[in-house]
Parts: C-alpha cells; sequence; structure tokens
C-alpha cells in the first residue's frame, strides 16, 4: 500500500460486482449436483448402452468391438432367457402379492391407537431396516432343517423328515418369496398406514348414520381413499422384485439349478462370475430397464385414473 | 541479514537440497516394498508370516493383501482391466492362469525359473497345472506355492467304535476302515446315515454360485474316467456313459449328506464336522488345520484323513486346489526384478520348510518328501499322495463361461432332482461345445 493512499473507512459498503445473484447463486448449489449425477448416472447409462451393442469384456484388454444387435438378438432368442423373466415374474407377482395383502391387513389392524401400538409398530418395522444380505444369511440359519427353526414355526418337528427349503427346487422360490414378504410388508403397512390416516372421519360418520355395513364402509371409502398411496407401494415393491438380487444371492445364489434364477442374478452372472461378458450382461440390462418402464407406465396411469376417479 | 547468517542460510539450503536429492535417488533405485494379493484365508496369514522373515533379511517390507474368496477373481480382474500396478505379485487361481497369459497379465518367467533352476524344485503336476500354460509348452508364469487339492476327513471315534465295526462287517461283509473306492465310501456314507441319532454319512460340495460344485464332482467324474474334453472333442465325452453313471453317484452320496447341505461350500463343510453332524466330509486340504485344531473342532482328537478313492476302474483322480505366485506384468522393471529375487528367495529349500511348518502347502519336491513334513500334521501325508494324481478343470480364458452350464446343471440335478443325469451331462457337453466353438477352442 502507498504511503500517501488514505485508509478505507472502516464501515465500507462491498462493491456491487461482487454481490451474488440469485440465479448464480441457485446455479452454485445446482451444478455440483448435476455433475455429480453426469458421472455416476447419466454417463454410465449411455455408455452402457453403447457396450450392449458391442462385445466387450471388462476383462478382456481389448476396445469395444462394435456388433449392432447380436447382444439383443442372442438374448432375446434363448429360451433359458425368457424362463429367467417368466421366474421373475412369478416371483413379483405373488411376493408383491402377499406384502399387499399383509402390508394392507396390518395397517387395518395398527390404524386405532391402542396402548403399546408404537411399540408395535416399531418393532414390525425392523425386517425393513436390516440389509438384504444379512437377512438372507440369517434366514438361511433358520430355513436349515437341522437346527432352523422355521421348520419347527410351521409344524415339521423332525429333522429328518423336514423339508430343505433351499435345496428343493419347488420350494426355494417359496423361501426366497417368504422372506422378501417378511421383510417388505411392512414397507407397504407404513405407506397404508398414512393413507388411512388421513380419512377424515366424518365420511365414515356419515355412513354409520346411512346405516351402511363394515364391509360397505370398507370397499367404498377405506379402500377408494387409501388405493392411491397402495399403488405407490404396489409400484415400488414391483420394480424392486424385478431387481431381486441381494437376497437371492444370500439364500441360494440362484439355485438349486436355475429354480431361483431371478433376471437379476442372470446379469450378475453374465457380468461378473468369471463370464465378464460385460456387453451382453449391459443389453440383458436395458432389457429389464425397459419391462420396468413399460410395467411402471401401467401402475402409472391407474394410479392416475384412481387419482381422477 | 549479516554476511555470516546469509552463508549459514545458504549452506543449509544446499545440505537440504543434497538430502532430498539423495532420498529421491533411494525411493526409484531401492525397492521397499511389495505387495501380493491372496484370498482372505489362513494359508495368506502364513504367507504374510514368511514375509515378515524377509523383511526381517533384506529390508523390504512384504504386504499380503487378502480379498475374501467370493470377490477375490473380480478384485483381480478389475486390476487386470486397468492395467494397474497397486499389486507386484499375486498368488492366483489355477484356473486363472490361462486368461491372464493370453491377456498379457501375467509375466513370462519361464528363463527365470529355468535358469535358477526353480523348476526343478517343485513336484511336475503343480508346476503343469499352476505355472506353465499352455499345456506342455514349457511356459511358465508362476511359481507353485501353495498345493492343494480336495481331500476327506473322517470321525475315527465312529469307524473305531466296537459295535459300529461289528454291525458294519455283518452288514456289508468287510471291516470297517477308510474307505479305498468310492463303492466303499458309499457303503460307509449309508452305513453312518442316521437321521434319528442327528448324524449324516458324508458332505459333499454342492455349492451353486462359483465352482463348489463342480470340484466336489470332479472326484468323482475323474475318477470314472470321464473326462471334460478328449481329442478336442466334447459332445460324446462330457456326456459319455462313465460321466452320466459318475453324476449319478454323486447324486447317491448327497442323499447320505446333512439336511441344509445344499448349497455347500468349504466352510459348510467344515461345518458340519465340527458339529458332529457327518462322518465324513470332503474339502480342500488347505481347511483342514482347523479341524485338529480342539479350540475349534471338538472332535479335533479323533479325526482322521485320506486321499480321495478310486473310481470302478481303479483310475484315482482328485480336484486340484492351490495358487501359483505370479508377477504382474503392469509394474516397473525395478518392481519385476525385485518381485523375482522374493521369489527365488522363497523358493530355497530352507524357506519351503519354513513355510510348510508354519501351514503352508508347499509343492517344493524334497520338503513334501520329507519325514518331517508327512508327520508334521495327521494329513499332510493323504496330500502328499493326493498331489500325484491331481486334475484339474478347463484353465483356459473361457473357463468361467464353461463352468457356469455346468455348475447350474449339476446343482438342478444333484440337488435339486431336476430331470436326469444323462439330460444334465448333455446339457452340460451342448453348452460348453457351442462356448469353445464360439472361442475357436474346438472345431464346430
Amino acid at each position: 500500500m502507498l504511503k500517501n493512499q488514505a485508509a478505507p473507512p472502516a464501515t465500507s459498503q462491498p462493491k456491487p460486482g461482487r454481490q451474488i445473484s440469485d440465479r448464480t447463486l441457485s446455479q452454485l448449489f445446482i451444478w455440483p449436483t448435476l455433475i455429480l449425477l453426469i458421472v455416476i448416472n447419466i454417463f454410465p447409462l449411455f455408455y452402457s448402452l453403447f457396450l450392449s451393442f458391442t462385445n466387450y469384456s471388462a476383462i478382456a484388454n481389448r476396445p469395444p468391438e462394435w456388433i449392432g444387435f447380436a447382444n439383443f438378438d442372442r438374448l432375446l432368442n434363448n429360451d433359458d432367457i425368457w424362463g429367467y423373466f417368466a421366474l421373475t415374474g412369478r416371483y413379483a407377482v405373488i411376493s408383491v402379492g402377499l406384502q399387499t395383502v399383509i402390508g394392507f391387513g396390518l395397517a387395518l389392524l395398527l390404524r386405532k391407537k391402542f396402548r403399546g401400538s408404537g411399540v408395535i409398530t416399531t418393532l414390525i418395522l425392523i425386517p425393513m431396516m436390516l440389509s438384504p444380505v444379512v437377512v438372507g444369511l440369517f434366514w438361511k440359519l433358520m430355513f436349515n432343517p437341522s437346527y432352523g427353526i422355521f421348520n419347527y414355526l410351521v409344524g415339521f418337528t423332525n429333522p429328518a423328515t423336514a423339508p430343505d427349503w433351499l435345496a428343493n427346487s419347488d420350494l426355494a422360490l417359496w423361501a426366497v418369496i417368504i422372506v422378501d414378504v417378511w421383510m417388505w410388508s411392512p414397507f407397504v403397512m407404513l405407506l397404508c398406514l398414512s393413507g388411512l390416516s388421513a380419512i377424515p372421519d366424518y365420511l365414515y360418520e356419515a355412513a354409520a348414520i346411512d346405516r351402511a355395513g363394515a364391509w360397505f364402509q370398507f370397499r367404498r371409502i377405506t379402500l377408494p381413499q387409501v388405493a392411491p398411496l397402495l399403488l405407490i407401494a404396489v409400484l415400488f415393491r414391483t420394480i424392486e422384485a424385478f431387481k431381486a438380487f441381494d437376497l437371492v444371492m444370500g439364500l441360494t445364489g440362484g439355485g438349486p439349478g436355475d429354480a431361483t434364477q431371478m433376471i437379476s442374478v442372470e446379469i450378475y452372472s453374465q457380468a461378473f462370475l468369471g463370464q465378464f461378458r460385460t456387453g451382453r450382461a449391459s443389453a440383458l440390462a436395458y432389457i429389464v430397464l425397459v419391462i420396468i418402464i413399460a410395467v411402471s407406465n401401467v401402475y402409472i396411469r391407474t394410479l392416475n385414473k384412481v387419482r381422477e376417479g | 541479514m549479516s554476511k555470516n547468517s546469509r552463508w549459514l542460510s545458504a549452506l543449509m539450503i544446499f545440505a537440504l537440497l543434497a538430502l532430498v536429492s539423495i532420498n529421491v535417488a533411494v525411493a526409484q533405485d531401492g525397492i521397499t516394498e511389495l505387495t501380493i494379493l491372496w484370498a482372505e484365508w489362513d494359508p495368506a496369514n502364513y504367507l504374510q508370516q514368511i514375509g515378515n522373515e524377509y523383511e526381517a533379511e533384506t529390508g523390504i517390507k512384504v504386504n499380503v493383501i487378502q480379498e475374501p474368496w467370493g470377490s477375490f477373481y473380480d478384485r483381480m480382474a478389475v486390476e487386470w482391466a486397468a492395467q494397474g500396478d497397486a499389486y507386484d505379485m499375486t498368488v492366483g487361481d489355477s484356473q486363472w492362469i490361462g486368461q491372464a497369459v493370453e491377456q498379457g497379465h501375467y509375466l513370462d518367467l519361464t528363463d527365470f525359473l529355468v535358469s535358477n533352476g526353480i523348476d526343478k524344485t517343485v513336484t511336475p503336476a503343480t508346476l503343469q497345472y499352476y505355472g506353465e500354460y499352455p499345456a506342455g509348452s514349457g511356459k511358465y508364469y508362476a511359481y507353485p506355492t501353495e498345493g492343494d487339492a480336495v481331500g476327506w476327513a473322517y470321525r475315527k471315534d465312529l469307524f473305531e467304535d466296537p459295535q459300529n465295526m461289528a454291525d458294519f462287517e455283518a452288514k456289508y461283509g468287510r471291516p470297517l476302515q477308510p474307505p479305498e473306492t468310492w463303492a466303499e465310501l458309499r457303503d460307509i456314507a449309508e452305513f453312518f446315515t442316521r437321521p434319528d441319532d442327528g448324524i449324516y454319512g458324508v458332505g459333499v460340495y454342492t455349492q451353486k454360485d462359483y465352482d463348489g460344485m463342480v470340484m466336489g464332482f470332479q472326484n468323482v467324474f475323474f475318477s470314472w474316467g470321464a473326462d471334460w474334453s478328449r481329442d478336442g472333442q466334447v459332445m460324446g465325452v462330457v456326456n459319455s456313459p462313465e460321466a452320466v453313471e459318475a453324476l449319478e453317484f454323486y447324486k447317491g452320496l448327497y442323499q447320505f449328506a446333512p439336511p441344509g447341505t445344499g448349497n455347500a461350500f468349504f466352510a459348510e463343510m467344515n461345518d458340519v464336522f465340527i458339529s458332529g453332524q457327518a462322518a465324513m466330509i470332503m474339502n480342500y486340504f488347505a481347511f483342514f488345520p482347523a479341524l485338529i485344531n480342539p479350540g475349534v473342532n471338538p472332535y479335533a482328537e479323533v479325526t482322521g484323513f485320506f486321499p480321495g478313492p478310486k473310481g470302478p476302474n481303479g483310475d484315482q483322480f482328485v480336484s486340484l486346489g492351490g495358487q501359483g505366485l505370479s508377477i504382474l506384468s503392469y509394474i516397473s522393471p525395478e518392481r519385476q526384478e525385485a518381485s523375482k529375487e522374493f521369489i527365488k528367495w522363497f523358493a530355497q529349500e530352507e524357506v519351503q520348510r519354513r513355510w510348510a511348518a508354519v501351514g503352508g502347502y508347499t509343492c517344493n519336491i524334497n520338503v513334501l518328501e520329507s519325514e518331517e513334513f508327512l508327520t508334521n500334521t495327521p494329513y499332510n501325508a493323504a496330500f502328499a499322495d493326493s498331489m500325484t494324481f491331481v486334475k484339474d478343470f478347463w484353465n483356459i480364458p473361457q473357463f468361467g463361461e464353461l463352468l457356469e452350464p455346468a455348475q447350474t446343471y449339476l446343482t438342478g440335478f444333484v440337488v435339486g432332482g431336476e430331470g436326469t443325469a444323462q439330460e444334465a451331462m448333455d446339457n452340460i457337453a451342448e453348452a460348453q461345445h457351442e462356448i469353445l466353438v464360439d472361442a475357436g477352442v474346438i472345431d464346430g
């Protein structure tokens, strides 16, 4: 500083040029998130789309080679893949169906407050807070025919004749469904509870004055009022069911044979497990994505109709 | 600043620069650390112990990085794909070698091993399966480090119980003793299967996820005279009558396995043995140290071991386990040389003797034949015997693809009871034939 320069006043106003406009501020907040999304989501999405048209292997030490629709052609003409899709569909329908019924039922039971209802609700919610891998591992122990508790609970008290749920091709899928229902029914219950609590009491009071029965009240008041939230729960659970992976790997590894080889497990097998067919696995992942988008669209259209109607 | 202090400052700066330049020179020329990637298991701890001895002798620190078995291959494969230099060496699985060599991940160690005479110090079978690629080429890419094979553990207290001995002899017309043939093993398994007492005859590998089922079945498959290919052919070989018969036999054995072992591999085998559920189990020898530890196994004092039995025509083979130590080709020439120095040190007979003493399964001929090794543990004699009749799955780059149909159809039939043995082997043969034709390994 020059000696003859006057010192600035102690309470100087900030220069107008240094002020950050609202637009700049908002961009400062948005861009880091956008960059993160582009790097972590958007780029891999498009890059994997590109890879699905190549014969790329992540460990082959050679660049991707364009092969057009060959991966899709091979996958869609493979009976095993269609079998895995059918299996995943069956799993999704049964599992989500049971979760909806049980979750909704639990919500109806817990709708009215009673002593200890808060504690019971919290306890019921615990399974969905656990890691699916951990759940898979401890249910594997519970399903063990020798020392697992599950067979005892369902009435098979003799380990010598009790079913081996995870080693039986006819039962393995049901074992996975049972664990999925146990884990995720509370999620459906939670959404239904919030829907039920939003129904105004005067609707039921008016129905009671008109001498409407319990079944009529349920069909004409409860169900239509909860339906939007119930459909959202079903939508989320259906998407998750199509992506079922960690629970299956923890319980059966896709076996025995291919009895529980869900489509996500098949993608994993193709992408890793010594195969590293990255291109073909990407193509299969895109086929699954298209199916999930289609199914979600059906749900969303139904949801909109319910809301309008 | 005075003239003197200016001189002093200049001198100090000069001295500092000189020190820094000396340090840089040391860091560039001298390797102070070597990193080895291996699976997470006891032998890796033993290697770390040996590595600590190397550090004490040379000042070069050896780090053995351990990755769980489930993700070991993935971690290595990702490192290969990135051509990374995070690891100097890996103790890689025998099945990886084809892929690692063909894709240039492993350094050619032929001249190094031959010129130092290291190739002559290990058993030919281990050098062939852990180090050589392609088979019979005389090109080596790994030093056989951890020899391993599938062996058997059994409950001596049950076998030596007078009542059991009398009952068995009365029923089968021969004394109750560790089996020498698969037929004898089956009879013993049947004899000890007593669900009401909570005990079963035999524990066998059935795991679906990676290669467990194949590694278990191969012991029967090879001993029945079957193979994964013959004269460049798969069709008619993989689904040969011997192969089908072997599969039916393996499924028969599974009937005598403890319930809940439908997706079982090495950990589950030890579990059912330690919990007293199985009279006999198959397992890699590398997992047997736990069975002689009374703190882990309540039957440790009465646990015996025997090698894989013979098939109906006298053929005797067991699935190969174990790994060889390879140098990764993406590290600097200095680190490659330092890694070779470590292997040279490690391959010395005296070091191999210590490696065996701490629990490692040496492949050194002299150590394997020594009385000290054979009597060091109750299973070492069976191990040394087994290493003379080991046989492996494919080790070409397509091994992972070839495993997948084998795992699926074998578990489907053995565990899930799907279809027939003939159908399972036909499906495997067809799928493997297609993979090998696509890869140009065999003619269509």
